[in-house]
């Protein structure tokens, strides 16, 4: 099985968190200097794979083989795989934005003359490291000034100051634009032909079919197929088929929707990056939803979606400059988010651990911090109320946890999100904008949440979900807006839709769509209903 | 191990931390021939501790929202000279003083309050000027000349409750304090029981007699250590406006909007800013009234000292954050309580007490206290670690029998 030409074999690999396997039996093998593309659903266990194959995840946290250079590899961490070079750029950036390009392509890996670094020398290798990668900057230039595709790039130049052999790319151009991510795809071709072997984690379909030599598909923890294409001649049906691997009406409730009259109207919405003066992060954004709806918002990651969520939500990002509200035949302009609560706006956010929720807290606590007014009786919280509340909501949303009074952090990321839910519904807002509800959750979860989503619908109220997900979108709302670049570029009924149609209109404002890798076909004229 | 649970309940740490304080007491009192549990020591005691204890309310407020307060031993100060100087010099009234005092204290707090909320400077470097600036303005003031203040600072700093009615042999006022706060934990018991009965939670009467009999148990003791001192003396003053206090910031904390709110900032800023709350207002409030509480540790302490000098309040911040550390607060904030202040501020003040009855020197008693200090930040870093939320809640999850792992995220 192994010969010369494979240079990494992953070998019956499985890992398990507490109450969940997310890796079960993966078998696959990458050839050297081959661009390996490995596709899955969000959730289906990519990232952790990777995570097996760097160290992130020690030797013995998992079980089975992996086999790196015909060598069995056992990876205490992270520096003990890049020894091996092995390197894994993370979808979050790891650059520290405060240090030079330099500093941070030598940080951990110094180049020292005695007991001092020897900046000469580290700017001369990072001169010749950038050059590599494309880039023409200065190395003292400060990470922070950086667009993100060039701190990708730095981050590529960092893995080869490594001697990277083996480069894993987490989502490399989900937070690029097409220009940068054109440009990386062409640079992954560079690497190739230095013999610098590369796998790509990527939910960007034409990415793949541009680059990849080799195709693996995971779902639900397992290899579904793995097999060699022809870079340009991928079969991106083949890939989605297997990615999904069931029939689509499976995974989201049907649900019959009751839309009444318009409950929730934002026009000509304007709002400016916080710190980039003159940038638009949302630029005249004009949509509705009405009572009864499911509203999604498609875009990609940096469009600007969350970020005129927030700004709708008590002005609570950027810099407010022009737009109106209309919430319930009146206009509102909530500048504040205890305003925009007693107005009956709900934002359920992306990020659940860092802005969504207080991990000291008990569930009890949790559910009631966005309403305690209505807790109080006689001038003093009620823990009688407070727990009757969370009781209610802990058996309405089947939130699976011994009491209310336990930690939210000792939930599982799928009952942390119902008591995030909990927590906005209990304020009883007329319109709810959730904002990627169903990141990082189990396949089950994510059906109970959007069964509670159209029972949100079902009672009246408002909902804008947020998802990067598009066959979610499809599946559980009754029309969606495309966003690019700050703009809502078309609204489309869902039934009217399909992944390609959304992904031409998330794509479209940009005048370079035609330098991306692979072209797409023209966008159709008017996209704006 | 069960049947503790049971007892127990979920405030096994604060029972915890009270057993270890009582424990230390008693072993100080073998170790002293019995000189550590008599009227005199304990009455000595809570007086001298009190303004430190007062510091510690407020400070306890300040971790648990993420910042510290290093001024509030030189406000204290520097509200004590200003209290004697004004009465001194103007001639006014005891109580126009004290009530210019307070004014004093709760302006500085406005002041800090501002820097922190409005400019968004952290608390550390604000109250770290202010430490000079007052500091400063002490000296400045009283040209560092000790100022006398009127008697009846001296029976708030120093004074005793009243004797009046028949004689007991206790002191009656002391007597009818002690009762009022065995009826209120019988009370609040029952209440407690009666609420957990109608959600279906199994809660034995058996336990629940248990608790009230410790707890009586000890308030009663207490009630007798105090009122039987010599004649004339009874729980001290400054020890009764400490519990008024108590009483009125452990609800303000646990049982009102602004109590949560303290705790929602202090646990995540930005998840609190996103659920509706004014971070800003949070912590104008807590460095405000932070200042506003050293000004009364400030008259308690001119009170007991009968004179307000220059060099008052001199480190008291230290003793302040000390006792709320060692109360079980978590440096990161968010966590913490003003009932585990209270008991880490006794704990240090009974180490103090115990440790010069045995003869040890002011200077080894000062490297054990630094050592116990570090012990319990040390034991709550190592919880932090371990993502876990104590060595206590790890303890009584084992007493309990429940597997309830902190489960891991999934990442993907």
């Amino acid at each position: 099985m192994t010969d010369s030409h494979t240079i990494l074999q992953m070998r019956h690999i499985t890992k398990e968190f507490p109450g969940v396997r997310a890796l079960d039996d993966v078998t696959m093998s990458v050839r050297r200097g081959d661009i390996h593309a490995i596709c899955g659903e969000n959730g289906a266990g990519k990232s952790t794979l990777m995570k097996v194959l760097s160290g992130v995840y020690a030797h013995g946290s998992y079980s089975g083989q992996i086999i790196f250079e015909d060598e069995e590899v056992s990876f205490s961490g992270i520096r003990s795989s890049e020894e091996r070079g092995i390197v894994i750029i993370h979808q979050e950036l790891a650059l520290i934005p405060e240090l030079s390009v330099a500093e941070n392509i030598f940080l951990g890996s110094e180049i020292r003359k005695g007991l001092l670094i020897d900046w000469d020398a580290a700017r001369l290798r990072a001169i010749e490291l950038l050059a590599r990668v494309g880039l023409s900057i200065s190395p003292d230039t400060q990470i922070k000034s950086l667009g993100v595709g060039q701190q990708q790039l730095v981050e590529i130049a960092k893995a080869l100051s490594k001697n990277v052999k083996l480069l894993i790319l987490d989502e490399p151009t989900s937070a690029l634009n097409e220009d940068d991510s054109a440009n990386l795809l062409d640079l992954m071709r560079g690497l190739k032909a230095r013999g610098i072997t590369c796998i790509m984690i990527s939910h960007k379909l034409n990415e793949i079919a541009a680059v990849s030599d080799a195709v693996t598909v995971i779902r639900d923890g397992r290899t579904v197929e793995t097999y060699d294409v022809v870079a340009g001649e991928v079969d991106e049906d083949r890939i989605i088929r297997a990615m999904v691997g069931r029939p689509i009406e499976n995974r989201y409730p049907h649900h019959e929707p009751h839309i009444g009259s318009t409950l929730f109207e934002v026009e000509g919405w304007t709002v400016e990056h916080p710190e980039m003066p003159g940038r638009l992060v949302s630029d005249h954004a004009s949509f509705s939803v009405s009572r009864g709806e499911v509203v999604g918002f498609a875009g990609l990651m940096g469009a600007g979606r969350t970020e005129l969520a927030r700004s709708i939500f008590g002005r609570s990002y950027g810099i407010f400059r022009s737009g109106r509200m209309t919430l319930d035949g009146r206009a509102i302009a909530p500048r504040t988010v205890s305003d925009a609560i007693k107005q009956g706006i709900a934002y359920v956010t992306e990020d659940r651990k860092n802005l969504g929720l207080n991990l000291l807290d008990s569930i009890k606590a949790t559910t009631v911090s966005a309403n305690l007014r209505a807790i109080v009786e006689r001038g003093l919280l009620s823990f009688r109320r407070e727990t009757e509340v969370a009781e209610k909501y802990r058996k309405d949303l089947l939130i699976k946890a011994p009491s209310v009074d336990v930690g939210v952090s000792t939930l599982s990321g799928g009952n942390q999100q119902k008591v995030v839910l909990a927590k906005w519904m209990y304020p009883d807002p007329k319109v709810l904008i959730l904002d990627e509800p169903t990141r990082g959750i189990d396949v089950g979860a994510k059906y109970e949440i959007y069964k509670l989503i159209h029972g949100l619908a079902d009672q009246g109220k408002g909902v804008i979900v947020i998802s990067s997900e598009l066959p979610e979108l499809l599946g559980i709302c009754d029309r969606i807006y495309t966003i690019c670049e700050g703009k809502i570029t078309g609204q489309i009924a869902a039934k009217d839709a399909d992944q390609e149609i959304l992904m031409r209109r998330m794509t479209t404002t940009s005048s370079t769509a035609a330098a991306m890798a692979s072209p797409l076909p023209t966008p159709g004229e008017s996209t704006t209903e | 191990m069960k049947a503790v649970k049971q007892v127990l309940g979920n405030n096994l740490q604060q029972y915890t931390m009270v057993v270890v304080l009582v424990l230390l007491a008693i072993v100080f009192d073998f170790a002293s021939g019995g000189r550590m549990l008599t009227p005199t020591n304990f009455q000595d005691l809570l007086a001298g501790n009190a303004y430190v204890l007062v510091l510690a309310i407020g400070m306890v407020m300040v971790i648990v929202v993420g910042h510290i307060d290093l001024s509030v031993g030189s406000v204290a100060g520097f509200v004590g000279m200003a209290v004697a100087l004004s009465i001194k010099s103007f001639g006014l009234p005891w109580w126009l003083g004290l009530l210019l005092g307070l004014a004093v204290g709760l302006v500085i707090g406005m002041w800090h309050g501002w820097w922190v909320s409005k400019v968004g400077i952290p608390g550390f470097i604000v109250t770290l000027a202010g430490m000079m600036i007052f500091r400063g303005l002490i000296v400045f003031t009283s040209g560092s000349i000790s100022q006398p203040v009127p008697g009846e600072f001296t029976v708030l700093g120093a004074g005793y409750l009243p004797e009046w009615g028949p004689d007991t042999g206790l002191n009656n006022s002391t007597v009818v304090l002690g009762l009022l706060a065995m009826a209120w934990f019988v009370y609040s018991e029952i209440n407690k029981r009666r609420h957990a009965v109608a959600r279906g939670v199994d809660s034995p009467v058996w336990a629940m007699a248990t608790r009230i009999v410790l707890i009586v148990a000890v308030l009663g003791y207490l009630t007798f250590l105090f009122g039987s001192g010599r004649p004339g003396t009874s729980f001290p003053i400054p020890g009764l406006v400490l519990v008024v206090l108590v009483v009125l910031y452990h609800t303000l904390t646990q049982r009102t909007t602004l109590g949560r709110h303290i705790y929602a900032v202090g646990g995540n800023k930005a998840a609190a800013a996103l659920s509706g709350v004014n971070t800003a207002r949070t912590y104008f409030f807590v460095m405000a009234n932070m200042s506003f509480l050293a000004a009364v540790a400030g008259i308690l302490a001119v009170g007991k000292s009968t004179a307000a000098g220059p060099a008052d309040g001199n480190m008291w911040e230290l003793d302040a954050i000390a006792a709320v550390f060692i109360g079980g607060a978590a440096v990161s904030g968010g966590i913490g309580t003003v009932i585990g202040s209270m008991v880490g501020g006794l704990m240090m003040a009974v180490l103090n007490s115990g440790l010069m009855l045995l003869g040890v020197q002011s200077d080894r008693t000062q490297i054990i206290k630094g050592l116990v200090l570090l012990a319990a930040v040390a034991f709550d870093v190592l919880n932090k670690q371990q993502g876990r939320p104590s060595i206590i809640g790890q303890m009584q999850r084992a007493l309990s029998r429940q597997s309830g792992e902190a489960s891991q995220k999934k990442t993907d």
